[in-house]
């Protein structure tokens, strides 16, 4: 007699949807969002700075004056008023670009969506920093692309690493389809990729054929210096740019974009018609008429100041607390990337910190073959400083009781064996991305 | 609805069951109401003192998982409230959440129990795990499960087949708490029998038989739909079927346990059923076991859950009447 699987729709899955599972650390993370736990796992950015009586009044002349286009269907590519505002943030990264040039999508995350899916196959080679963005990877992963980590330092990713990995999965018979970095403080490093570098890495990739995929959400959130000019400015044919709102204006609006060679944006922009017929056109009159009539320079300049402050307090505490750890110091963005003590293994002790009400991102969702136990990521974007501080205290404990552990058993543990592939499931959702 | 009684019912909590915890808070609010009892969820918060010291309801019931939830501790809170809990008392929850203690007293009830080990993290740190762990290995020479003394989940429980693993294992455990116990791998039909006593004793409900595909019933098997096949009743003969309920009534009843428990066997092929650990607060989702076993055997689980909140109540009724009944003989 057959028994019952709780889910009639059980043999219908796609292969895709093989990693799709429920798993212990993700449900950490649903603890995570509670008030009683210091999260320097979340990548939320504060909200606190935002002029929110001139958001309200965009909001009701969104809906009072423009209902007509503003609630209707609009264009796959994006709403032209959107995209003409676009084009001039994209000046602060150095970049001349047409309207034309532009695809607003449903945060840039949708972006890389529509990328990856009109450029890979199952089985591509896609080539990334390391570590790199969780959520490039979960969408790399979706898409069957076989990602390979390049060696990254402090100035970015090596143009002899990116050579020897091409070269690699060429001999593999295997084809390379882009390069894909963040190349301002980035996630989860903070390391901003050097002008000389994101020249040295462009110059490789033409050389090798290999499409650069320049995923920039936080450009403008450097502490000390303008930001380094975006990749593209170098070579637009030859690099595909993802802009975001959701760290410089409000993530709930779901509003991103792709700068792209001409064919290229063609093929997006029917991949974004076949996915969501067009981006919400109410988000994109908001986030428009806030661009055009307000001082949104001035916002983002309190928010590098804010984040600075959070920053410090953070690395303050690490340093003081940790002494121990190794961490980056990020010139800006949302992160930093800690080396715990000898032999601590993050993804493990992740239940112990939430029960010791703090939380992070384990370092093994940065990569994709199983490296980065021995790191976490920190975020001090959204805790204020005495939080941020507490945060730093609990974390601590945790540390030292699992060293104590460590100790106990010292040599009866044998070698360090390296983790399996982490699950989709065991990456983190997306307020904590 | 009748309100003739209000139902306070405690889900959330800061375990990884969170999520789990709060879709058991809906399916028993919902049942409630469906019984015409008057019901309503609350998220178990750092206020929580002052919201059930406001609301006075009639009976509370708690569905929290893990530590906080499961080991008594809030429960005695609850007790010192003065208010009728839906569950075991504190002293009988803290009983059964210490796997050792409670194997130790269902094996004296000729239950068979796995032998097994309790290690302290002080005590290997103090002797020298290089010292004690050869001691363990030649007791347990086979395959052992090693996994926190206390801990409502499966998180930091190991199967080790291979003997070098041991110490990583019991370090995963340790992590989670102060002890952990290495228990001879049983292997077998793995089984969960559901408990309930709605004021007439404790009866049990068919058995479920969990055979999950990757073999595990581990955090994904249990909450990735799909992942696992349930058979209700467990594919298993009659005899046996009826040993498993009798067992898990019997301790049920030796622990003094209340209202409603789970407790999880294995089954050898010999028939033998082996006692693991039981639960006092099992999950109510729509996919969990307890109230799958309810609904395949017969009961409406509206009814049940309404019974098992009046018997809250007529039971601390009569507890506060018998302790009235003492104080004036005692003084």
């Amino acid at each position: 007699m057959p028994g019952t699987r709780l889910d009639r729709w059980h043999g219908s899955y796609s292969r895709r949807a093989v990693g799709m599972t429920a798993s212990e650390i993700r449900a950490l993370f649903a603890v995570a969002s509670r008030p009683e736990v210091v999260s320097l796992a979340g990548g939320m950015p504060t909200l606190d700075a935002l002029p929110l009586g001139e958001v309200a009044e965009i909001v009701r002349r969104c809906a009072a004056e423009q209902a007509d286009t503003a609630l209707q269907y609009g264009s796959g590519q994006g709403d032209s008023l959107a995209r003409e505002q676009i084009v001039d943030v994209m000046t602060t990264v150095g970049v001349t670009c047409d309207p034309d040039d532009v695809v607003v999508t449903t945060g840039s995350q949708h972006a890389l969506d529509l990328l990856v899916r009109i450029l890979v196959d199952p089985g591509d080679v896609v080539l990334v920093e390391s570590p790199s963005y969780v959520g490039a990877l979960g969408v790399l992963r979706s898409y069957e692309a076989d990602v390979r980590h390049v060696e990254t330092g402090p100035h970015g990713a090596e143009p002899a690493a990116v050579a020897a990995a091409v070269a690699l999965a060429r001999s593999q018979g295997k084809v390379v389809k882009a390069l894909y970095v963040v190349p301002h403080h980035q996630n989860p490093s903070g390391a901003t990729t050097t002008a000389a570098r994101r020249g040295e890495l462009l110059e490789q990739c033409r050389r090798d054929g290999v499409l650069v995929i320049e995923d920039d959400p936080y450009a403008l959130l450097g502490f000390d210096a303008e930001p380094v000019a975006a990749i593209t400015s170098l070579d637009p044919d030859g690099v595909v740019y993802l802009g975001s709102f959701s760290k410089t204006f409000a993530p709930g609006l779901r509003v991103g974009w792709a700068v792209a060679p001409p064919a290229i944006r063609a093929k997006l922009v029917l991949a974004a018609e076949v996915s969501v017929l067009c981006p919400s056109m109410f988000s994109q009159r908001v986030v428009a008429t806030y661009l055009a009539g307000s001082d949104w320079r001035a916002h983002v300049k309190v928010l590098r100041g804010t984040y600075r402050e959070r920053r410090d307090a953070l690395l303050d505490a690490l340093g003081q607390q940790m002494p121990e750890a190794r961490f980056t110091r990020p010139d800006g963005g949302f992160f930093t990337w800690v080396r715990l003590p000898e032999g601590i293994d993050a993804a493990a002790m992740l239940p112990r910190a939430i029960a010791a009400r703090v939380a992070y991102v384990p370092g093994t969702a940065f990569y994709s073959d199983g490296r980065g136990g021995d790191h976490v990521r920190l975020s001090f974007c959204f805790p204020t400083p005495e939080r941020l501080v507490e945060g730093v205290r609990r974390l601590t404990a945790v540390v030292t009781a699992e060293q104590d552990l460590r100790a106990t058993f010292g040599d009866t543990l044998g070698p360090d064996r390296p983790r399996g592939h982490p699950a989709d499931a065991d990456r983190p959702a997306t307020d904590t991305a | 609805m009748s309100a003739d009684l209000d139902v306070l019912v405690l889900a959330g909590g800061l375990s990884a069951e969170r999520e789990v915890s709060l879709a058991s808070g809906r399916r028993v609010v919902a049942a409630l109401h469906e019984a015409g009892v008057h019901a309503v969820a609350v998220d178990a918060g750092s206020d929580l003192v002052a919201v059930l010291d406001d609301r006075r309801p009639d009976v509370v019931w708690p569905v929290l998982h893990g530590a906080g939830g499961e080991d008594g501790s809030l429960l005695q809170v609850l007790e010192l409230l003065g208010l009728p809990v839906v569950g075991s008392s504190a002293t009988a929850a803290r009983l059964a959440w210490d796997k050792t203690s409670a194997a130790a007293v269902v094996a004296r009830t000729g239950v068979n129990v796995p032998a097994s080990i309790t290690l302290s993290h002080s005590v290997l740190r103090d002797l020298g795990a290089d010292a004690v762990l050869p001691l363990v290995v030649r007791t347990l020479p086979g395959p052992v499960v090693v996994k926190p003394v206390h801990g409502g989940s499966s998180l930091g429980v190991t199967v080790v087949t291979d003997q070098d693993q041991l110490p990583r294992a019991m370090m995963a455990a340790l992590g989670h708490d102060e002890a952990c116990r290495v228990e001879r791998l049983v292997v077998g039909v793995e089984v969960a029998v559901g408990v309930v006593d709605d004021g007439a004793g404790p009866r049990a409900l068919p058995p479920v038989e969990i055979a999950p595909d990757s073999g595990s019933y581990d955090y994904e098997s249990r909450y990735t739909a799909g992942a696992t096949e349930f058979h209700c009743p467990a594919r298993l003969p009659g005899g046996v079927l009826d040993r498993l309920m009798a067992e898990s009534v019997g301790v049920h009843r030796e622990l003094g346990l209340a209202s409603l428990s789970r407790s999880d066997w294995i089954v050898t092929p010999d028939g033998t059923p082996w006692f693991l650990e039981v639960n006092t607060s099992p999950g109510l989702t729509g996919t969990s076991l307890l109230p799958q076993a309810a609904v395949a055997g017969g009961e409406a689980l509206a009814a049940l859950y309404r019974h098992l909140a009046h018997a809250a109540l007529d039971r601390t009724r009569s507890t506060a009447a018998a302790m009235f009944h003492v104080e004036p003989s005692s003084a």
